[in-house]
């Protein structure tokens, strides 16, 4: 109250001032968030609504014309036979990669969350991959994933002869998922860690007085106490395996045949490749509806699987 | 200082500014800036393209020319990326491949026009084959500066250690064969470590470079006006077959996935231009040859690789642009250009030029290879809309580089792929 009379006119004339308590903290919170919302306008909103107009467009970036088609892409779309293969590619790859890397996240997890000396050396070289260069990383795993290279070497000193990891269907597709998971297991890791060391000892310990084994412990005090951070981690990984482009392009370039062809590699095809940009930007509306609609749902899955949120 | 001081020292001010001012904006229009985007990084070529760029600044002192080196891989992406993004540059070379789809575009400055003006630029030396595929409505719309064969680099050394025959040796038998190169291969392929012949570049993805093999039988992967698909044809099918049969029978070639590289003294024979001469080991040098490709059931054959440099329409200097690119190709600075890339050039086209240009080759080599190649051969495949059905061949080969590979099946399932492509 003090500032608005601060502001109350010398003649003490009955209207109230502009610069209310209210407006000032609203202007205030508007500064604290604008360089947020300036960055999420430019580089998130903007583009989007853009991509969409692209989407109704076709656009020969070689000779130079941009031309409304209303909804030809979105009807190129229904009818590219490739979609349906390529959806299932992205399928495969999604629910690969979050089944192993939250299952192996969490086993880790739960294997280092010990006191034991020198335990942080091992948390440690788990999570080094993730900071290490996405493309130096896929481009060592591809020289090992070679007919003649580093793991059909060691396979082979065991009287193994290795498949052709990176040129069949099968081993192409399990290749890029274990070397996706490799790489970031250790981000889930270190999450799924936190979560374990913040679950009060006094449970399990009344626990072990009622006699409760091990198994029972963690599937009812570990896993629901937790349960906030498994959401957390599942949304992560389900939208980050949704984005996967580098390991595609750098190990199979999407091959062989289009196995391995997810969705983000297929509309960089289109757009950059063969110069595709309005349908590139359509599988791009398409992703992004995927994406949205599977984080809202998991967002309303945590009522069941959420057992408490702070 | 009074308001009437004040004024008049910003009208005198103002008066001094203001012609500044403009001469600085008239010299700031004058000057000219080009780019041009390139896939080559090597130090010699940048050295020569800097020298060629100052001398046309001697004449053209506003005008300044750069170049962009992009990597070789993702060059014609990286190059849509910046026209999509509004920033062409003012020239680019162009692959072979991809010149269908930039001279049928309209993405190109014709440059027929600003040839024929510049002084002794003898346009009419430059051979039609040649320029047949940078042609439109008998205008050029980017010059062919690299017409380069493909020919066939041997290590003899790992040859005559299989107990195998030379390539020079069946030449002189006259058995120059790919019957009789293959066995050589295999040879050499069944030693540990060793492979036998690498289509280089080829790598089970870049499928348009087995052209230099296929082309022996006859076989092209579409019809000469480029509307169907001709892969189901039996020349394409026998071809095929040799090689899947080199590959997972013979052990001639190395199967998919594993890399062998000839240049560092591990296989006996590789297909690729002659300009990769200069990737031949200096230190440990192993016995060399560089002879033509053998003959397949249809007769003697040759392949060349080309590159163009274009003018791009959009770009706000294209004229002075087609001015550089008529230098750059001047007869005086294509035979310098000749030492890196074989010129079209009928009067660069001898055996004196080129011998002093390739120094590694003999004379021999020179007259089979280079002028033999670059007279009778034809060009790499190519396209419009090339990327696309490069993707959809490549996806559909990888069904025939398996052992137990249906070859007639998977090249009927190619054709479908890509006839309403070819046809667009």
């Amino acid at each position: 109250m003090a500032v608005a009379q601060d502001h109350a006119t010398p003649e003490g004339r009955s209207s109230s001032p502009f610069w209310t308590i209210a407006r000032r903290d609203s202007l205030a919170g508007f500064l604290f968030i604008a360089p947020q919302l300036i960055g999420i306008i430019t580089f998130v909103l903007i583009p989007l609504g853009l991509v969409f107009w692209y989407s109704l467009h076709e656009w020969n970036v070689l000779a130079n014309t941009f031309t409304y088609t209303g909804a030809q892409n979105y009807q190129m779309l229904m009818e590219d036979t490739n979609l349906l293969e390529v959806l299932g590619a992205t399928a495969i790859f999604s629910a690969g990669l979050v089944v192993l890397n939250m299952s192996l996240a969490l086993l880790l997890a739960v294997l280092l969350n010990q006191k034991l000396a020198g335990i942080t050396i091992f948390r440690t070289l788990f999570f080094s991959p993730v900071v290490v260069s996405l493309v130096a990383w896929t481009i060592v795993w591809g020289f090992l994933l070679q007919k003649n290279g580093g793991i059909n070497g060691v396979l082979l000193l065991v009287g193994i002869e290795g498949p052709n990891w990176l040129r069949e269907e099968t081993t192409a597709m399990i290749s890029v998922i274990v070397v996706q998971v490799f790489k970031n297991v250790g981000l889930n890791m270190i999450l799924f860690l936190a979560a374990l060391q913040g679950v009060p000892n006094e449970l399990y310990e009344a626990a072990r007085i009622d006699g409760a084994p091990r198994f029972k412990q963690f599937r009812r005090i570990t896993l629901p106490l937790i349960s906030p951070t498994i959401l957390l981690t599942s949304i992560i990984t389900i939208v980050g395996s949704l984005q996967v482009f580098a390991q595609i392009a750098v190990l199979t370039q999407g091959g062989p045949g289009m196995s391995t062809t997810v969705l983000v590699y297929y509309l960089y095809q289109q757009a950059f490749q063969f110069h595709l940009f309005g349908y590139g930007s359509t599988l791009s509306i398409v992703l992004f509806v995927i994406v949205a609609v599977l984080t809202f749902a998991q967002w309303q899955m945590r009522k069941r699987i959420v057992f408490y949120e702070s | 200082m009074n308001y009437h001081s004040k004024l008049k020292s910003a009208v005198a001010a103002l008066a001094i500014a203001v012609p500044l001012g403009f001469t600085g904006m008239a010299h700031a229009q004058d000057a000219v800036n080009l780019r041009m985007t390139i896939w080559s990084a090597n130090e010699a070529h940048l050295k020569l393209f800097n020298e060629i760029a100052a001398g046309f600044s001697k004449d053209h002192p506003n005008v300044k020319v750069t170049y962009e080196s992009l990597p070789f891989d993702t060059y014609t992406t990286a190059l849509t990326t910046q026209i999509a993004g509004g920033n062409a540059p003012d020239m680019a070379w162009i692959f072979e491949t991809a010149a269908y789809d930039f001279v049928n575009s309209g993405a190109l400055f014709p440059l027929s026009d600003t040839l024929k003006a510049t002084k002794d630029y003898n346009a009419e030396e430059l051979s039609a084959t040649a320029a047949e595929r940078w042609t439109k409505d008998g205008k050029l719309y980017a010059y062919p500066f690299s017409t380069s064969p493909f020919a066939m680099f041997v290590n003899n050394d790992v040859i005559k250690a299989a107990g195998a025959k030379t390539p020079a040796e069946m030449i002189a038998a006259g058995q120059w064969t790919w019957e009789n190169a293959l066995a050589t291969a295999s040879a050499v392929g069944q030693t540990p470590g060793k492979g036998g012949l690498i289509v280089r570049d080829f790598n089970y993805q870049v499928w348009q470079n087995l052209a230099s093999v296929w082309n022996g039988w006859g076989a092209s992967p579409w019809s000469a006006d480029g509307k169907t698909c001709t892969m189901t044809e039996k020349p394409m099918v026998d071809a095929l077959t040799t090689i899947h049969n080199a590959i997972f029978k013979k052990k001639a070639i190395p199967g998919p996935g594993e890399n062998v590289d000839f240049f560092a003294g591990n296989a006996a024979m590789t297909i690729t231009q002659i300009s990769r001469a200069s990737l031949l080991p200096k230190e440990k040098p192993f016995a060399w040859d560089l002879v033509p490709l053998p003959k397949g059931p249809a007769g003697e054959y040759a392949l060349i690789g080309q590159a163009g440099i274009g003018v791009m329409q959009a770009g706000k200097n294209a004229k002075t642009a087609a001015e550089f690119v008529a230098y750059m190709t001047n007869p005086e600075n294509s035979a310098k250009l000749s030492q890196f890339f074989p010129s079209a050039r009928k009067s660069l086209l001898n055996a004196e030029v080129l011998k002093k240009t390739n120094p590694l080759l003999t004379q021999e080599q020179i007259d089979k290879v280079v002028i033999g190649g670059i007279a009778t051969g034809k060009v790499i495949p190519g396209h419009t809309g090339f990327a696309q059905i490069q993707q959809a061949v490549r996806s559909g080969l990888d069904a025939v580089w398996r052992p137990d590979a249906d070859i007639a099946g998977s090249l009927q399932k190619i054709c479908g792929q890509i006839n309403p492509l070819l046809k667009r």
